[in-house]
């Protein structure tokens, strides 16, 4: 449950740097994600076709507060997006390095008090960190979004085992893997280890077929989640025969 | 008067943000709006008086991830 609100699809789905509106509005419906990320800006040119595959999709809008650098930007932003998509979900983005763009975790708690205190249900994207998890919840998110890996870089489940100790860690708060994700074995990995959704977005709009890989993530963040709930066998060092040996002729 | 519309330095004779909304043909309720860094919501715009160099962002909904 994601603030009360149960998801079929556990695929998040970004909007930004498709190749076309068309392109777009057909992703979405491939991916069958029930959950889009927006954003905020100055009005651009193709403004009114975004706005008309918003009302089209049906999916439930999470506006983000990207490229925000401090508490203050990040509160208005999230104030401004309340009223214009009339949610008061929002992904929480305070972002600590232009390079990396990893969150800046201080400012990051702070922004989620100030926002969960004015009734924001508030998703931050956060690192895996189990401290600045802590004290996110204690601010009030009911939902913790860790970084797979850099936001476009692709390179999957980056500090994996930290990951997993922080699944272990946090065994009934709703965790997404937002960001980092370049191919769906590594969404579904992350949805065999125990994770409530993928958050992702490069991967669909730069691959060669935005709309076949938007079908394909949906179908891992699927089977991944259909994984986990049937609990994976453990790794064992040594070969153990699955043909059972009672029976077998003697032909040697 | 001169003030800041998106990063833009203009010339309005708009006293208030409503005002300036209009004179500039935004669409009203597909735009969220802030002065000076602070969220002003919709029904704040008429009592919402601009001064000299004030800083105006008027956005809409765009792409994220």
């Amino acid at each position: 449950m994601f603030y009360g609100t149960d998801l079929k699809s556990r695929l998040m789905l970004g909007t930004a740097q498709y190749p076309s509106p068309q392109v777009l509005r057909e992703a979405i419906a491939a991916s069958g994600a029930e959950v889009i990320t927006v954003s905020l800006r100055r009005e651009g040119s193709a403004g009114d076709a975004f706005r008309e595959i918003l009302r089209q999709s049906g999916c439930r809008i999470l506006p983000n507060t990207a490229g925000c650098h401090s508490v203050r930007e990040a509160v208005t932003t999230a104030q401004m997006a309340r009223e214009l998509f009339g949610t008061s979900w929002i992904k929480l983005e305070v972002i600590g390095h232009a390079d990396t763009l990893q969150p800046d975790p201080f400012a990051l708690v702070e922004a989620a008090r100030i926002l969960t205190e004015d009734g924001f249900d508030v998703f931050p994207y956060t690192t895996e960190d189990l401290i600045v998890g802590e004290r996110l919840i204690e601010a009030g998110c009911r939902v913790l979004m860790p970084w797979g890996a850099p936001i476009g870089s692709g390179q999957g489940l980056r500090h994996r085992e930290a990951l997993r100790t922080m699944r272990a860690h946090f065994p009934d708060v709703p965790l997404v893997i937002d960001a980092g994700i370049g191919a769906p074995s590594q969404a579904m990995a992350a949805m065999e280890m125990g994770f409530d959704a993928v958050l992702l977005n490069t991967a669909v709009a730069k691959a060669l077929d935005p709309v076949g890989m938007a079908r394909a993530f949906g179908a891992a963040v699927a089977a991944g989640r259909t994984a986990h709930g049937a609990g994976l066998m453990p790794c064992r060092d040594m070969a153990t025969a699955s043909t059972p040996v009672f029976g077998m002729a003697e032909l040697a | 008067m001169r003030i800041d519309l998106n990063g833009a330095p203009i010339e309005t004779r708009a006293r208030t943000l409503q005002d300036l909304i209009e004179e500039h043909g935004f669409a009203d309720a597909a735009v969220a709006t802030a002065v000076n860094g602070s969220f002003i919501p919709r029904t704040a715009r008429e009592t919402a008086t601009l001064s000299e160099g004030a800083r105006v962002e008027v956005l809409s909904p765009m792409q994220g991830g």
